[in-house]
């Protein structure tokens, strides 16, 4: 069974934001793998282990974004493939088209990858990839069950659970709750650096110029306004609780 | 000059979202004296039909073929590609929503647009449209266009004023081609006790670490009941198995917009505060007096949430019975 998996870069959860010139400040950032996407290589591995297959993770991204890819090797991935992209952050269009432009030429049974990731938290760029190559998805899983050659998935539907089978190939996105993904062991680290990890540039793909050209520009990157120190309500209990209540109701007019 | 709008509603539990009043709104003020054009599922459409009026939707059409009473993305990314390419829009708007989630990013692949998601802005800006959304989870916000053609967003729940505005509907019914379905819905388990989605909430009252067990968890319950909210949590209380992930709001959780937002118990990690900054007022409850929460609160109790949220529910209790 061959399974890739999408994955994006992205800051740590940690990390605050650092606005200069419009642009975001990578000065000093942690990066991780986007914790969705942790979920998609621990699904892929657990496979792996159970039945036997061969993953691939691919990302796109600036140099750095390898590390993101040694890290799923690290988890158990086999292979890597990192799409070379040094411009501003790509729009989902853009993103989905490179990446398709790589997965449509390898064998495929299932495709994982998070359901958004913590930076742009759009959630696109797997669906559109699904489209784009014309396989069916699953959305926001929280269990996968393979049999043969169909799917029983559970999706989260707004803290609901929806029950959904499927074919394979198919595509879907990860959620909390899917499993619990491992840390990459040592030896996994040392394997890891070993495995192939192939670059493509973006000339590569032989994309036409609009595949390639966003769809959308970002004119304005900026901080949301500071929020002003609020007031710590004093004296009996009984009567802070009463004073709350008060002003929710009255003044901040909330209740 | 005047747009074409088309929005996609969506009925929940017998109700239009309120998000459907949002982007009604919205497509209101984008298409600038243009024609708003509106879609919804199901066979109790029509029953809608009034509610759509006073949202100034000039055309509703209505779906009623059982192949979408419930949501599967084949159904419904055929049909609304046939819609578009009926009405012909400029601009098409969604909910952020379970389904908009799904949907948008398929549609837009298929006919090949692009798609702004989870916006909480919208401000037309001569003959294009300027969107922001919150990007790092709310941490920072970015404007974005589209360099030409089609306009197409999702709307994040809470964020936008809905403003009636009646107009005259005509009702269409719209006979969809539906084939090759390819996901089966088995079986929907509802969790949600009827509270509905917390992206939706008014109120949303959030236990962290704090709260120490499942079972506490039961006072903030019996808060929320009363304010007519939502029950939410930390990823501390997720990860201590305390309730369930669909209820944790954060950076790798929901992010959130509430009106009012009371946290108890939580610490007020950067991860969790990018989850729920942005809500209208925000109360925190938290024993610690250095937490971080209290930061970001407009209004803080320091002390044991045992004892103030019963508290707050008593008194909540005959406040909003007197003034009923």
């Amino acid at each position: 069974m061959n399974i890739l998996v999408l994955l994006k870069q992205t800051f740590d959860t940690e990390e605050n934001i650092v606005i200069e010139n419009g642009q975001i400040s990578e000065e000093n950032v942690e990066f991780i793998m986007n914790p969705y996407d942790e979920y998609a290589v621990e699904e892929a591995v657990k496979i792996k282990e159970e039945i036997g297959a061969e993953i691939t993770a691919i990302t796109l991204g600036p140099s750095r974004t390898a590390s993101a890819l040694r890290t799923a090797l690290a988890m158990g991935a086999d292979q890597a493939v990192l799409i070379e992209w040094d411009e501003q952050e790509a729009d989902e269009w853009t993103a989905s088209n490179l990446i398709a432009a790589v997965v449509k030429n390898r064998d495929f049974d299932l495709i994982l990858g998070g359901n958004m990731a913590i930076d742009s938290g759009s959630g696109q760029v797997a669906i559109r990839v699904a489209e784009k190559l014309g396989i069916p998805h699953v959305s926001t899983i929280t269990k996968l069950t393979l049999n043969d050659g169909t799917a029983t998935v559970e999706r989260d539907v707004e803290g609901d659970v929806e029950i959904v089978e499927i074919q394979l190939p198919f595509l879907a996105t990860t959620q909390q709750g899917l499993n619990e993904p491992r840390y990459p062991s040592l030896p996994g680290i040392m394997k890891a650096k070993k495995k192939p990890l192939k670059t493509f540039s973006v000339e590569e793909l032989s994309l036409e110029n609009e595949d390639v050209t966003t769809a959308t520009v970002i004119i304005d990157q900026y901080l949301p306004a500071k929020k002003q120190a609020g007031q710590i309500l004093e004296g009996e209990l009984q009567d802070q609780v009463s004073e709350l209540v008060q002003i929710l109701q009255n003044a901040a007019k909330v209740v | 000059m005047g747009k074409r709008v088309f929005v996609l509603a969506e009925t929940k539990d017998g109700k239009l979202r309120h998000v459907s009043y949002e982007a009604l709104t919205v497509a209101r003020q984008v298409a600038q004296g243009g024609e708003v054009n509106c879609v919804l599922f199901g066979p109790s459409s029509v029953d809608f039909t009034d509610e759509i009026s006073k949202y100034g939707a000039n055309k509703l059409y209505i779906v009623n073929d059982n192949r979408v009473d419930i949501y599967t993305t084949d159904a419904y990314v055929q049909t609304v590609s046939q819609l578009v390419n009926e009405i012909e829009p400029d601009v098409i708007l969604m909910g952020h929503t379970a389904i908009g989630k799904d949907l948008a990013p398929r549609l837009a692949a298929r006919l090949k647009f692009g798609l702004i998601s989870d916006c909480t802005e919208v401000v037309p800006d001569g003959d294009n449209i300027v969107f922001s959304r919150p990007i790092y989870a709310g941490k920072a916000f970015q404007k974005r266009r589209f360099r030409k053609g089609l306009v197409f967003a999702t709307l994040r729940p809470n964020n936008f004023e809905a403003l009636e505005k009646p107009t005259k509907t005509e009702v269409v019914l719209f006979e969809p081609t539906i084939k090759d379905l390819r996901t089966i819905v088995k079986e929907i388990v509802k969790k949600t006790a009827g509270g509905g989605d917390l992206s939706e909430a008014k109120i949303i009252v959030s236990g962290g670490r704090g709260v120490k067990s499942t079972e506490g968890f039961k006072p903030l319950q019996e808060l929320a009941d009363v304010l007519g909210g939502a029950v939410a949590a930390s990823r501390g209380a997720c990860d201590a198995e305390f309730c369930d992930y669909s209820l944790q709001i954060g950076q790798t959780g929901k992010v959130v917009t509430p009106d009012l937002y009371i946290a108890c118990g939580i610490s007020g990690a950067i991860q969790h505060l990018a989850g729920m900054s942005n809500s209208k007022v925000i109360v925190a409850i938290n024993k610690d007096p250095e937490a971080p929460i209290f930061e970001i609160a407009d209004y803080g109790i320091v002390g044991d949430l045992f004892e103030v949220v019963p508290l707050l529910t008593k008194d909540f209790k005959k406040t909003l019975t007197v003034n009923a």
